[in-house]
């Protein structure tokens, strides 16, 4: 299946790459784009359907407010100009999984278009240039049944479940992105990357990828170093993930550079990418480009949003997510890495609040990343949702730094908040975490200690200080855990040294 | 019994409403008369009598239980079958479409219900509303009343024939490029294309989206107004609709006043091609209007001359997308499904099997039009066409209240005389056709006979002015009705040619 590739370094010293990304974006709208049915991901097939999105005979759509709305924030946030004045236009091609046989799209009057995002990688900065964003309903869903690759080719049967149908989706599409040269994939990455963030802030999509609510054509070309006439180009499909981005299109640049090396010529075709083998493989020839007839649709009137509707919704706009990461990263001194894992940890917001409410950013960092990831982990919840605030947290790093209990009794003391026994300090108070801060006490301990280790008192007194070890994990022992080592190790130095 | 069936919805709704009859005994008489000669009209693809009555009883039992009824209640109507009623199954005269029964009411249904109309039955069309004559049904031609050799016009000729067989008072269709006027006009019944968006299109199978009107089909004009109030006004459900008034056409039925109107005659519809009877009934009712104190004046409307060509661009674009959906894979007709076919050869198999020859002429021509590389010529140019149709209306609309012509340049042809030539057919609609391109509204009334055979005259009045239509309608049919001594059908009733109507003789 798998087609020759030439070694990236040598495609690279030969070819330049060309990138075309094409995102559909499932929006979270309650309700469907053109009727009030549930958009819910996996009820039972065909439950979240009604005449429209069924496309019955007589129905028709009506637009869902909130994903033009959604369309804005995204045209804005990605540095877009807003139409004035756009409309519908009816994608017209036979498919079962389209129930009317045309889908509801926008064809060359996009709700925003004209835009940009600036994208920093390995400390290069590319300029991804967009060319529109618009809305469009998604298909039903096809299950092909009966063969062994769950492609319609060798399926005995197939089933519909039009659950899907109908729901809103914007299409974000780039201009042809020229100039990443061996960063190509890891550009396209970057951009996809920086696209699921920026959804999840402005909380107008899921953004997941595994779950198909953001997905990603991803278009290449390659033309001869020293040339300017861009190549036939592939569009892959079925990169259902970050690196998948980032692998199929390492591989597509590959092959087609053993093509042209070999004296062939790339087809304009969709190529479909194989995650496990790490391969593409030929979809539909896109030479006989299809004609999708578009017109604009007739049951629909145009969308003219005002442009103080736009000012008012640029005013909602949260900060840019690749903008915050990098002020958080500069605000707290984290490394590179620190940061990544702190991002792929899903711990950006949590932080960021258990700073504002106070702690440090390394002690923040190190209690969500984990203690608080482990028992994330272990009860299968997002960090968020633990039982467990951010200013609590904050609070529980504050009696560490007070002295009042040492790193392993503030464990105990989330253990007993998540166990909804109270703030951190009712919790010290309840379960009496405290240290001994009473010298009179302590110093008992550690004559009792000497006493009872007479052996390790010598050879103190002999001048070896690391023999304190055994004196201090005695004193420690004897007041269970509540008492602070550096402390006890002053007394026992003191009586012995 | 034929006495009920010559009364109007007016009168049958009063009466019913005092209880001199009940809606009963008035559904009952008209379903005897669809029994007795729906044989020969062959207006209805389905009636349900168990529906009717049903409907009709809850009519008597809320008058009964003191409920107040609504100016309709109790009445009866034939539903072209292009409206979706849950339980009833709709065709759209197709055969692609047979054994579909929708699951959900259309906004007119659910309104038609809620105001107790009493539904006998969906009428026949012809196929997705595409003809004048009803031949291009997929399951039979209608018969016109008047001359059962000839056709009863189209596509709502069953809802028009309903009407004039006194099958039932009231009816309702769909208007496109002329369906309701054009029927109207040779069966000598009334039908009015309201303003594009005046009346919901939901649940009504699409022909052509930006052009497809329903509205309401009657044997006088108030009854026409009757209908149109109920059916009429803004729908959430459909984007097109317009969130504004219903003019009062009630009352400007009943005022029927025309004086100190100014009433356009458009120059460009007459001559060549227009039957002289045609011409000669309705120049008599441009003179009785001006004796009723009407200002009669000649209007150019220069573009109306393409108004033809641009409509068989745009109609058959919208249809070629409209008609996708019936594909054989969630409802209708499939064939070829034999497990080794693919989905594109049944989806071919059934749209050949199941769409008649105009159906696929549209089909054809929208494709075409639509197609990259000829969109600009064909469906741009006609777009262009259609907005200086509407600036000719906008100017004519400057110096007049309402423009008149001829409804249709011919009285009914015989059956099959046109079935072969497309062209011919088309020519029906060629005064119609303007005001669906325009989205403003329009009438035909009866104004007399040609030959024997009912003429109609089209008024046509600006957007949401559908009052206008109203005004001038009952201000003509009073003069004419007061002259021949009541309705244009009474004549047939009263005729010997209406003899087998067997509604003669009581009035």
């Amino acid at each position: 299946m798998s087609s020759p590739v030439l070694d990236f370094d040598e495609a690279l010293a030969a070819f330049d790459p060309v990138l075309g990304l094409e995102v559909h974006v499932e929006l979270n709208t309650a309700s469907k784009m053109f009727c009030g049915c549930s958009t819910a991901f996996g009820a039972e097939p065909n439950t979240h359907t009604c005449p429209v999105c069924l496309g019955l005979p007589g129905s028709l759509p009506v637009v869902n407010a909130k994903a033009i709305e959604s369309a804005i924030r995204i045209g804005l946030a990605l540095n877009c100009s807003i139409a004035d004045w756009c409309r519908f236009a009816r994608k017209n091609y036979f498919y079962p999984d389209m129930t009317k046989d045309f889908q509801i799209s926008q064809y060359d009057e996009p709700i925003a278009f004209d835009g940009y995002v600036d994208l920093d990688v390995d400390g290069e900065t590319f300029r991804i240039e967009i060319e529109r964003a618009h809305m469009e309903e998604d298909a039903g869903k096809l299950l092909h049944l009966g063969g062994s690759t769950g492609r319609i080719g060798d399926a005995e049967y197939s089933l519909l479940d039009y659950n899907r149908a109908g729901t809103p989706l914007i299409e974000i599409v780039t201009k042809t992105i020229h100039g990443t040269g061996a960063k190509a994939p890891q550009v396209a990455k970057a951009y996809v990357s920086f696209l699921r963030d920026l959804m999840v802030s402005l909380g107008v999509s899921d953004a997941r990828m595994e779950q198909a609510s953001l997905r990603c054509d991803a278009n290449v070309s390659i033309m001869p170093k020293g040339t300017t006439t861009l190549g036939l180009r592939t569009e892959t499909k079925n990169v259902n993930s970050l690196r998948s981005v980032e692998r199929a299109l390492h591989h597509e640049i590959r092959r087609q550079a053993a093509v042209l090396s070999s004296g062939g010529t790339v087809q304009q075709e969709t190529r479909h990418w194989h995650e496990d083998g790490e391969y593409t493989t030929p979809g539909r020839l896109k030479s006989d480009a299809e004609d999708y007839r578009y017109f604009p649709e007739p049951d629909l009137v145009p969308v003219a949003p005002s442009r103080e509707w736009v000012e008012e919704l640029r005013a909602t706009l949260p900060e840019l997510p690749n903008l915050r990461k990098l002020r958080l990263q500069r605000d707290w001194g984290f490394t590179d890495l620190e940061l990544q894992d702190v991002v792929n940890a899903g711990a950006l917001d949590v932080i960021e609040a258990t700073v504002a409410a106070g702690a440090s950013p390394q002690a923040a960092r190190k209690w969500w990343l984990t203690e608080l990831a482990r028992r994330a982990n272990e009860a299968g919840v997002e960090l968020a949702e633990l039982a467990i605030t951010p200013a609590q947290v904050a609070e529980v790093q504050g009696l560490v730094d007070a002295g009042t209990v040492n790193d392993k009794l503030a464990r105990q003391v989330i253990e007993g908040v998540l166990a909804g026994e109270g703030s951190p300090a009712e919790v010290v108070v309840a379960r009496n975490l405290a240290v001994v801060s009473d010298s009179g006490e302590l110093a008992a301990a550690v004559d009792r200690a000497i006493a009872a280790n007479p052996d390790a008192a010598a050879r103190i007194r002999d001048g070896h200080v690391q023999a304190a070890g055994a004196l201090i994990g005695a004193v420690m022992k004897e007041m269970r855990g509540q008492a602070d080592a550096a402390t006890v190790r002053e007394l026992v130095l003191a009586k012995l040294a | 019994m034929s006495e009920l069936l010559r009364a109007g919805a007016a009168e049958l709704a009063g009466r019913i409403a005092t209880g001199e009859v009940s809606a009963r005994e008035v559904t009952a008489a008209h379903l005897d008369q669809i029994a007795a000669v729906d044989d020969r009209i062959k207006a209805f693809l389905y009636v349900d009598g168990e529906r009717a009555l049903a409907a009709a009883d809850a009519v008597d039992a809320h008058r009964a239980a003191g409920d107040e009824l609504g100016p309709l209640a109790g009445v009866p109507l034939a539903m072209k079958d292009i409206f979706t009623m849950k339980g009833a199954p709709t065709t759209c005269g197709s055969r692609i479409l047979e054994g579909w029964v929708p699951p959900y009411n259309s906004t007119i249904t659910d309104k038609l219900l809620a105001a107790g109309v009493v539904v006998l039955g969906k009428t026949n069309m012809d196929e997705f509303a595409m003809g004048s004559s009803t031949e291009n049904s997929g399951f039979f031609t209608t018969h016109n009343p008047w001359d059962n050799t000839r056709i009863p016009g189209g596509s709502g000729g069953g809802s028009a024939a309903a009407l004039a067989s006194f099958e039932a008072p009231l009816a309702i269709g769909t208007d496109t490029g002329g369906s309701i006027r054009q029927p109207a006009s040779v069966t000598g019944t009334v039908g009015v294309k309201p303003t594009y968006g005046g009346t919901s299109r939901y649940g009504v199978v699409a022909m052509a989206s930006s052009l497809d009107t329903p509205g309401p089909c009657a044997r006088t004009v108030l009854d026409a107004a009757l209908l149109h109030q109920v059916i009429a006004g803004w729908d959430p459900r459909d984007a097109t609709s317009i969130n504004a008034p219903v003019p009062d056409v009630v009352a400007a039925a009943r005022h029927a006043d025309v004086k100190g109107m100014r009433i356009g005659v458009v120059r460009e519809f007459g001559g060549e091609g227009y039957q002289p009877g045609v011409e000669q009934r309705f120049a008599e009712s441009l003179a009785v209007l001006e004796g009723l104190g009407a200002e009669i004046v000649e209007v150019s409307c220069p573009h109306f001359d393409y108004a033809l060509a641009a409509y068989y661009l745009i109609m058959p674009s919208e249809v070629s997308s409209n008609l996708a959906r019936f594909d054989a894979m969630r409802y209708g007709l499939r064939v070829g499904d034999d497990g080794v076919n693919s989905v594109e050869e049944v989806m071919n198999l059934t749209r050949g099997a199941g769409f008649g020859a105009e159906a696929k002429r549209r089909i054809i021509i929208g494709t075409y039009a639509l197609s990259s590389g000829y969109y600009d010529a064909y469906y741009g140019s006609a777009q262009k066409v259609r907005t200086l149709i509407t600036r000719d209306f906008d100017a004519a609309f400057e110096k007049v209240d309402v423009l008149v012509s001829p409804t249709t340049p011919t009285t009914a042809f015989t059956i099959g005389e046109r079935a072969d030539d497309p062209l011919a057919m088309y020519k029906a609609d060629l005064c119609t056709i303007p005001s669906n391109l325009a989205g403003n509204c329009a009438a035909s009334v009866p104004c007399g006979l040609a030959d024997g055979l009912p003429v109609g005259f089209q008024i046509m009045a600006p957007a949401l002015a559908d009052d206008r239509l109203y005004r001038v309608g009952a201000a003509l049919e009073r003069e004419l009705t007061s002259r021949w001594g009541g309705g244009l059908l009474d004549q047939l009733a009263e005729s010997p040619s209406g003899a087998y109507l067997k509604v003669g003789g009581v009035r």
